[in-house]
């Protein structure tokens, strides 16, 4: 092999190079979230569906809701939980109680990568800083 | 095997007329979805307005007034974007010659000419945006409404290609970057969404409002300076505000003769 010294510290040095961040971040794993309830969530304790169902499926509980208003003019959901009336708005009736979007939705959204579009259009509550 | 020209020629008409007579070409000669449909009136609610023109020019010569408009343009988080070209319109103000083009003429009442008439969504009873939208974006309600689904329009802009009355808006760029010089509050309304970039818009007659039992914005702000030229109703209900106007006052609609069948109406 001509040269074979040269090539394989330029394998090493390339491959070091390609692994880095591997090496960099070794041993610090990212803490899971914690999403912090609102002061007003708190006080309510129940949502619209029971807290296990919201983690998991809020998203198909959303999409449903903002099928059910727009297309179907069907605008307010009885909770199965207590049979409260909830009128199905993410600005009106979701964030006034989660008033906190960076420290509830955006926890978890970051920390999963994800970038829910709802907030293009929907309008996000102010949060004090 | 052997073929002369005039059995050839047979052959290949027979055939031709098979492929136009059979399968597909029948069926495109079927009666179907791109005929001209015939209106029916239909039953339970069906939301139209009346534009009293007279009295909107009346308040408009003592004062400049949109009232209507800036009440709609709030709710809605309808930026103003200062340039003609962008501009979003849920209800705006249009020429009386070029809201009525081709019916009118130098002797109608000269009060009307060149005075601005309210104009918005026809909400037409035929809806040409609705035959075109691709994903059933912008769809009719069964109360009449041409309702739209921001979440579902991508922006093709057939529909507004469709409209003969102009009466829908493009987002050309991202709403919440409008100049906050001319929308110093923007978005207006906390409890409605604004669009995002790349989505149509146009008027709804407040489905929202409809819900509770509320009149249309427009129609609200108008009622607020006592000025009632904008009336809105069910026109399936012989007994409604509407059809009462209706059968009063003599109405046109704008550009009667493309079978849109609008449901707002105008008395000049």
């Amino acid at each position: 092999m001509y040269d074979g010294t040269k090539i394989l510290i330029g394998l090493i040095i390339g491959l070091a190079f390609f692994l880095s961040p591997f090496f960099y971040n070794a041993g610090k794993a990212a803490k899971a979230p914690q999403p912090e309830l609102s002061p007003k969530a708190k006080e309510a304790k129940v949502c619209v569906r029971e807290k296990d169902y919201m983690r998991s499926n809020h998203m198909q509980l959303l999409d449903n809701w903002r099928h059910t208003v727009v297309r179907d003019d069907v605008r307010y959901y009885k909770s199965p939980l207590n049979d409260k009336i909830y009128y199905m708005s993410l600005q009106q009736t979701c964030m006034e109680c989660h008033s906190n979007k960076s420290k509830f939705c955006d926890s978890c959204h970051n920390y999963f990568g994800l970038v829910p579009y709802c907030w293009d259009c929907h309008v996000e509550p102010k949060e004090k800083k | 095997m052997d073929l002369n020209r005039r059995e050839f020629i047979k052959t290949i008409g027979i055939a031709s007329a098979l492929g136009i007579l059979g399968g597909k070409g029948f069926e495109l000669l079927l009666p179907g979805e791109l005929d001209a449909k015939v209106l029916t009136e239909s039953k339970g609610k069906q939301w139209a307005m009346v534009i009293d023109m007279p009295k909107c020019i009346q308040k408009n010569q003592k004062e400049p007034c949109k009232e209507c408009i800036t009440s709609c343009h709030t709710i809605h988080n309808v930026p103003d974007l200062a340039d003609p070209k962008v501009e979003l319109k849920w209800i705006w103000k249009e020429k009386y010659e070029n809201t009525f083009p081709g019916t009118h003429h130098e002797y109608t009442n000269e009060a009307v000419h060149g005075k601005d008439f309210i104009v918005l969504c026809n909400h037409c009873t035929n809806p040409p945006c609705v035959r075109v939208c691709p994903t059933k974006a912008t769809w009719q309600r069964p109360d009449g409404i041409v309702m739209m689904d921001w979440h579902r329009c991508i922006g093709c802009r057939f529909c507004m290609a469709a409209c003969p009355y102009g009466a829908r808006s493009f987002n050309w760029g991202d709403p919440r970057k409008c100049p906050p010089d001319k929308n110093p509050n923007f978005p207006t309304n906390m409890a409605y969404p604004t669009r995002s970039k790349g989505v149509v818009e146009k008027c709804t007659f407040c489905p929202e409002l409809l819900a509770k039992g509320e009149l249309p914005a427009c129609v609200q702000a108008c009622e607020k300076i006592k000025v009632n030229a904008l009336i809105f109703g069910d026109l399936s209900d012989p007994e409604s505000v509407v059809r009462q106007v209706l059968r009063e006052k003599y109405t046109i609609r704008r550009k009667p003769e493309l079978g849109t069948a609008p449901k707002v109406f105008y008395i000049i």
